[in-house]
């Protein structure tokens, strides 16, 4: 079926296939092809040898460099340890005050903490720290649980009703799903706290919220609604809303008490990586 | 049903007939017939062995070779001193700290722009100079040409001058052939890893890279620089020679665009020399030119081509050949000059029985001349003007501004100064465009007007600025506004904006 015959105008032979009278010649390969080609098992062999290679049952053929990509990467981990070994520890033996002070430290530390919080702070908090609803911002002035050093510090290691020890707790009650108040009783109570803020407000509806809010919301929110840090109530006057502005939002927040968690990063996160992130938040925020 | 259009099909006749009766044959074969008797798919490199001649040209080639060659080697050498751990060496190219230094000028990777004007103003320089006078640059002033003509030096030292290589080339392997080729090759492995040698020291600490080099501990690119320079010396100025130029570089073709018939060059005057003739002491020159075809000019060339057939792209301009045709010229008490730097123009006028014009000044060599002394100028201008100061500001862009407690408006931006000085700098950061902002930056405390803060010498400073307004300067959400930041005598003004959100401004 196959027959080899001379091309007519080139003169080469074909390879005798034909596909739809198309034949192909059989030209030999170029010699740099097939020095090439030789080349290539020759390395191929040699490559068996230096180099982890065939698969086996029980493991595979180690070759004789002892390479292993894995010992490798533990190897750049612990190089990488190492190069960071003295900034951290630059850390370790700085207070807070002192990172922030010194423009060099203060710049390591803000890069470090910029990795750490883009990786574990910004899925919630934003990558600028500009927050979003139920998560607060961290770039304004407002803070809830203090915005100094030490307090932001303080939050990283134990978070906020995460259940570790010593956690920061508050706890923003359910008055109107728990039925501790009537309907009416939420809605005059939106008023009262929507012209905390300065805004428009029914007279009328604030005048009866007035008893209210003194026997459900001063103790922690306090009685002009400033808020206090201590046990972190929000401050009502600031205009700036956790869980939005609106008075859908205001009132769903007093009718079902939404509280929301912060994972404690005392055990996640050795002390040095805590406190530049600590001084990372400060600094963005303008520092308190 | 398929169609096959063939190309290649002849009409009918001799040709096919031709085609059909010859043995089927690989197209390796056919290209093995066209690259000549020798076979291959290449061109063979035919042996070239100039002769040695002597005469100005000559000289002036030594005299080169030895200044450019030390200006080579002695550079990295030259000290100079700059404050601090900054290194003192005059010319280096610091790729570890991203810095270019030559001598009092120190370039950032940012301005890059100086060594493209660099490399412009070598263009056209190049360009100026061929169209005046032709390929200088090659026959002078390369590297391929320097290193060649060392090369070649070695080679006659080792093997004698142009007949005593070509015979001990066509000798069979003895004692005598074997040390003077393995000699040669020896000093010229020595040269080649000199020139490498000498290469890695414009990219490291000179006096320390060469103590380092020797003991192991010298950075991995410099071992890989100076091996990879040293084969290419040794293979391009060894064995490769003329076919650097005449295949792999493309200067040669570049120049036909550059000549014209006035440039100078290296020119065999056939208007005297032709007809050439062998002449015999005592025959008389008439009705005859002065070229007795001894062929001194082609032994004597390094791109073994001969001048008499005219401007070629082979030819370097090295000028040698001129010499050995002088001696000649002497030796028959002939003119000398017959074969001389002259223009095509020139040529043609004498043959033509007219008066020799030679223009310098064209269209062509002002345009060159005018283009470079634009570049030139705007390099100096790009130096004499370079601030010590660069600063560039990046705005928050998440969130793009915050309300504070009191109402006031809060913009994040990042501006980063770039102290290109030796000395500390303090620098002066402003706003403007809005009224009443005021300025802060962590671990310093707010000022109304301005910061002040301190940038290391050669050093880059992010500093984190945090601009505050009140919403009665603010009565649009847009504001455009610009950070003025000043430090001595410079000052830089870069322009942004101040987003306040449409519900805040008043």
């Amino acid at each position: 079926m196959s027959k080899r015959e001379a091309d007519e105008v080139t003169g080469v032979e074909t390879t005798g296939h034909e596909w739809d009278g198309i034949k192909e010649l059989d030209n030999p390969l170029p010699r740099w092809w097939l020095y090439v080609f030789w080349a290539s098992i020759i390395v191929a062999i040699v490559y068996w040898v230096l180099l982890p290679a065939w698969p086996g049952i029980n493991g595979y053929t180690k070759g004789v460099m002892g390479q292993s990509d894995r010992a490798n990467v533990a190897q750049e981990l612990q190089a990488l340890r190492d190069l960071r070994g003295e900034g951290a520890a630059r850390l370790t033996n700085a207070t807070l005050e002192e990172i922030e002070s010194d423009p060099a430290l203060q710049e390591y530390a803000m890069a470090v903490g910029q990795s750490v919080f883009g990786d574990n702070c910004a899925t919630c908090h934003g990558a600028g720290g500009g927050g979003a609803k139920g998560y607060p911002n961290l770039v304004d002035d407002i803070w809830l649980w203090g915005g100094g050093l030490a307090d932001i510090h303080h939050t990283l290691q134990v978070g906020v009703r995460s259940g570790a020890e010593g956690a920061r707790f508050s706890q923003m009650p359910a008055f109107g799903r728990d039925q501790m108040l009537t309907g009416p009783q939420v809605n005059d109570l939106t008023e009262l706290v929507v012209s905390l803020s300065g805004r428009e407000a029914d007279k009328a509806a604030v005048a009866r919220a007035a008893p209210i809010y003194a026997a459900q919301c001063v103790s922690c929110h306090g009685a002009t609604g400033t808020g206090d840090q201590a046990q972190g109530a929000p401050n009502l006057t600031d205009g700036e809303w956790l869980y939005g502005p609106s008075r859908e939002e205001i009132r769903t927040q007093i009718w079902s008490g939404r509280n929301g968690v912060m994972p404690s990063w005392a055990g996640r996160f050795d002390d040095e990586t805590l406190k530049a992130l600590a001084v990372y938040v400060h600094a963005n925020a303008g520092g308190q | 049903m398929t169609v096959v259009i063939d190309r290649n099909k002849r009409p009918e006749g001799q040709e096919s007939q031709d085609r059909a009766s010859r043995p089927p044959r690989s197209a390796a074969a056919r290209a093995r017939e066209k690259g000549g008797a020798d076979g291959g798919l290449y061109k063979r490199r035919t042996p070239i062995y100039p002769k040695l001649v002597h005469g100005a040209w000559r000289r002036l080639k030594w005299a080169l070779l030895i200044v450019t060659l030390t200006i080579y080697y002695v550079t990295p050498w030259i000290r100079w001193d700059r404050p601090g751990d900054l290194p003192d060496q005059a010319v280096l190219v610091d790729f570890a700290g991203r810095r270019f230094y030559f001598f009092f000028i120190q370039l950032w990777p940012q301005e890059v722009y100086f060594i493209t004007g660099l490399l412009v103003m070598a263009a056209l320089g190049l360009f100026l100079a061929s169209a005046l006078f032709g390929r200088l640059w090659c026959g002078y002033a390369c590297p391929q040409t320097v290193w060649t003509d060392l090369y070649i030096y070695i080679e006659r030292l080792f093997e004698g001058d142009r007949n005593a290589r070509m015979k001990l080339d066509a000798a069979p392997w003895s004692f005598d052939k074997a040390w003077r080729k393995g000699g040669k090759h020896a000093v010229w492995l020595g040269i080649a890893f000199g020139t490498g040698g000498a290469w890695i020291f414009y990219f490291h600490d000179a006096p320390t890279l060469i103590r380092t080099f020797w003991i192991g501990q010298a950075p991995m690119t410099a071992y890989v620089s100076c091996a990879i320079m040293t084969f290419m010396t040794y293979v391009l100025a060894g064995s490769m020679r003329e076919q650097v130029c005449t295949y792999m570089c493309p200067w040669p073709r570049i120049q036909g665009a550059m000549l014209d018939e006035h440039s100078l060059q290296v020119t065999y005057r056939f208007d005297r020399g032709e007809p050439r003739a062998p002449h015999k002491k005592g025959a008389t020159w008439d009705g005859r030119g002065d070229c007795i075809d001894c062929n001194a000019c082609v032994v004597a060339c390094p791109m073994g081509i001969d001048i008499r057939h005219g401007p070629q792209l082979e030819c370097i301009n090295c000028g040698l050949c001129i010499d050995a045709c002088d001696e000649i010229m002497l030796r028959v008490e002939r003119p000398k000059g017959l074969i001389a730097y002259d223009t095509d123009a020139a040529v043609a006028a004498r043959a033509k029985g007219e008066k020799a014009v030679y223009r310098l000044i064209r269209p062509r060599t002002l345009y060159y001349a005018a283009a470079l002394v634009l570049v030139s100028g705007l390099m100096i201008w790009g130096l004499v003007g370079r601030s010590p100061m660069d600063v560039h500001v990046l705005r928050d862009r998440n969130p793009t501004f915050v309300r504070m407690q009191d109402g006031d408006i809060r913009n994040g931006y990042t501006v980063k100064i770039a102290n290109r000085s030796f000395q500390p700098m303090s620098a002066t950061i402003a706003f403007e465009g809005v009224a009443g902002a005021s300025l802060k930056t962590p671990g310093v405390d707010a000022t109304p007007g301005a910061l002040t803060v301190t940038v290391e010498p050669n050093q880059i400073r992010a500093v984190r600025v945090l601009v505050t307004a009140p919403p009665t300067a603010l009565p649009h959400a847009n504001m455009p506004a610009a950070f003025v930041v000043r430090a001595g005598d410079a000052d830089q003004s870069v322009e942004t904006t101040f987003l306040s959100g449409a519900a805040n401004t008043r």
